[in-house]
């Protein structure tokens, strides 16, 4: 009996006081995007990734200012030199310095995959949406045509393309950007079908939205997320296919510099001047990787399954 | 007065694998400015696919005959494009998940003021602030504050306001709640309850409330139809429902609904299973789990018959007076 009471003493007093909350209160307006980008400020190797991909922008942008000499001036006085510190990546068969070769490189490397990317985006995404949500004819026409697509191997496809249209840098994007298209559709009609099947997608239908307002206000800002995510992976593939291209002489047309067509040089010259090819190739590695560390980052951020481990 | 909503001998039919599946046959109701009907029956009676109907929302594979007149307008045959122009100036839905009828992408103010930009026409700051003005009138304290939240911030009783608040923001004629409390609290459940009658009361929206809670009608409808295995078994005044059912399957439901007064014995239950609504019985739907059934039951389908003023039953064994006081 009068441990009963001792315990109901126990329980009457104050109790001790709660320690102070360790995070500070949340934000009023705490959107989704927010909360992203929150736990992508905390992923270590995306913001490496970032880092990287920042600074080849920057320098890709700064080009004819950081770029110590000029990438297509040639010079029969210092063919092939081994990297020092006139050279730092030394010089190609024609005498033009690497590293300068390299920083202009980076401005179609980055433009070929962006550009591609956004423009199989755009073509990509409401074909898809407009297959997932109308369903019928409409999706069995749309999905069977990205199927034919999907069927040739990615590369293959933007060779043919390439080849199709003709050797320019223009007509490289555009291959790898229809290339690419048929992924971005596929996506996009499955996020639909999945949007399609929720109560607020419903919800929206009852209160009297149009079919494309439903399509482009309710569900297209859901699909954000899954989209940036696999655009940003898809940058890295079209660097390396813009790389592919060039280097088989379909992308960037010589004199401008490439890091494909830069390769496709250093490949004969591979045991006497290794240095043509190790720092294209390095630079096509660190940007490629960059961009895939980017979008692993982006996957874990948006991804609210991700929140456990934080 | 012409009634807000009439469905007359509307009938709705899925086409599957299997073939047609029947899921509604000759259901009738009408609903008058400032009242609500309720919507009785179990999952899968065809209360759901009802107000689809009426929504214009079934999927491409149903197929409606029957008439549904709104303010007298026959909309049953409409073309897509007008029926859609109804939905939220003339008839607003309220759905039974509120967890996941908001899209997670917008904040709750957001999602107000798209309704509001829609059919008003209104623009996005005077969509913005009007928003603010039916958050407060669903009673949600500091409507501005709340507004600016994502639906994940929200409770689950406060993002039902939000989407009744989103209803009535075009002041629609006709509002169809399908099971607007299932999944709250019980306590949320009461005030969402009397928000409804209050916002009838003030803007004289007719109300379809479907439900297979017995306590949420008795406190909300003024007329209860009661739906078993795709079609109506009785139809009934309230009041007069619970003090004198006429349909067995209807005395079945109120003696499986708990009480506060009365014994402490086990819930009446209904034995047996809903009929395969694919090969469906040839004579009264229910007479497999009637205790009253009699060889008739099993072998003529019953039609509504008229037992008092307002007071429908199918049942051929109607009135019950007789057949209770003789196991009495």
């Amino acid at each position: 009996m009068s441990s009963t009471l001792e315990k109901l003493r126990q329980a009457a007093a104050p109790p001790p006081e709660p320690p102070p909350p360790k995070v500070a209160p949340r934000p009023e307006r705490d959107s989704p995007g927010r909360r992203a980008l929150r736990r992508f400020a905390r992923h270590r190797l995306a913001m490496l990734g970032l880092v990287i991909v920042t600074l080849f922008v920057v320098v890709a942008l700064l080009a004819p200012l950081v770029a110590p000499y000029d990438p297509i001036a040639t010079s029969w006085a210092r063919i092939r030199k081994a990297p020092s510190g006139a050279f730092w990546f030394g010089t190609d068969e024609n005498g033009r310095d690497i590293l300068s070769r390299v920083i202009w490189g980076a401005r179609a490397s980055l433009m070929a995959g962006v550009v591609s990317v956004v423009a199989a985006v755009g073509l990509g995404v409401p074909f898809g949406l407009w297959a997932g949500l109308a369903g019928g004819w409409v999706d069995a026409v749309i999905s069977r045509v990205a199927d034919a697509m999907l069927s040739v191997p990615f590369l293959i496809l933007a060779i043919a393309l390439a080849a199709f249209l003709g050797p320019a840098l223009e007509n490289a994007m555009l291959a790898i950007a229809i290339s690419a298209t048929p992924i971005f559709v596929r996506l996009a009609r499955g996020m639909a079908l999945e949007a399609k099947a929720t109560d607020w997608v419903e919800a929206a239908r009852a209160l009297g939205n149009p079919p494309w307002r439903t399509a482009l206000r309710h569900v297209l800002p859901n699909i954000v997320p899954p989209l940036l995510v696999q655009g940003t992976l898809a940058i890295a593939e079209a660097i390396i296919a813009e790389a592919s291209l060039s280097f088989l002489g379909l992308g960037q047309q010589p004199p401008s510099p490439s890091w494909g067509s830069m390769l496709n040089a250093a490949q004969r010259f591979l045991t006497q001047a290794p240095w043509m090819a190790i720092y294209p190739g390095l630079a096509i590695f660190l940007v490629v990787l960059a961009f895939n560390l980017v979008g692993d980052g982006l996957r874990d951020a948006l991804d609210p399954r991700s929140d456990k481990n934080k | 007065m012409t009634p807000a909503l009439e469905v007359i001998d509307l009938a709705i039919t899925f086409r599957t694998d299997r073939g047609p599946f029947r899921a509604v046959q000759g259901v009738s109701f009408a609903v008058d400015p400032g009242r609500t009907l309720a919507i009785v029956g179990e999952s899968g009676c065809g209360k759901s696919a009802t107000s689809l109907a009426i929504m214009g929302l079934l999927p491409d594979s149903a197929r409606i005959t029957g008439s549904i007149r709104l303010a007298g307008q026959e909309i049953a045959e409409l073309p897509p494009e007008p029926r859609r122009r109804l939905r939220g100036p003339a008839m607003a839905m309220i759905f039974q998940e509120p967890m996941t009828s908001l899209n997670p992408a917008f904040t709750a103010g957001e999602q107000v003021a798209e309704a509001l930009r829609l059919h008003r026409g209104l623009s996005r700051g005077k969509a913005a602030a009007a928003a603010v003005a039916a958050l407060e009138q669903v009673h949600i304290p500091e409507p501005g504050r709340r507004a600016a939240q994502y639906p994940h911030q929200l409770s689950g009783g406060m993002r039902q306001r939000v989407m009744i608040a989103i209803a009535l923001a075009c002041r629609p004629r006709l509002l169809i709640a399908d099971e607007p409390t299932t999944a709250l609290d019980v306590t949320v459940q009461a005030q969402i309850l009397s928000l409804l009658a209050e916002l009838k009361r003030e803007t004289g929206t007719a109300t379809v409330l479907i439900t297979h809670d017995l306590g949420v009608v008795a406190d909300q409808a003024d007329e209860v139809v009661v739906m078993y295995a795709g079609q109506v078994v009785e139809r009934a005044p309230a009041a007069r429902l619970f003090a004198n059912p006429e349909h067995p399957y209807t005395v079945g439901l109120l003696g499986a609904a708990p009480r506060l007064t009365g014994g402490r014995g086990r819930l009446a239950s209904i034995e047996g299973t809903v009929p395969d609504l694919m090969a469906p019985p040839g004579g009264c739907r229910f007479a497999a789990r009637c205790p009253f059934a009699v060889t008739l039951c099993h072998l003529t389908p019953p039609p509504l018959r008229t037992l008092a003023p307002g007071h429908q039953a199918a049942c051929h064994r109607a009135p019950l007076s007789a057949i209770l006081g003789e196991a009495a």
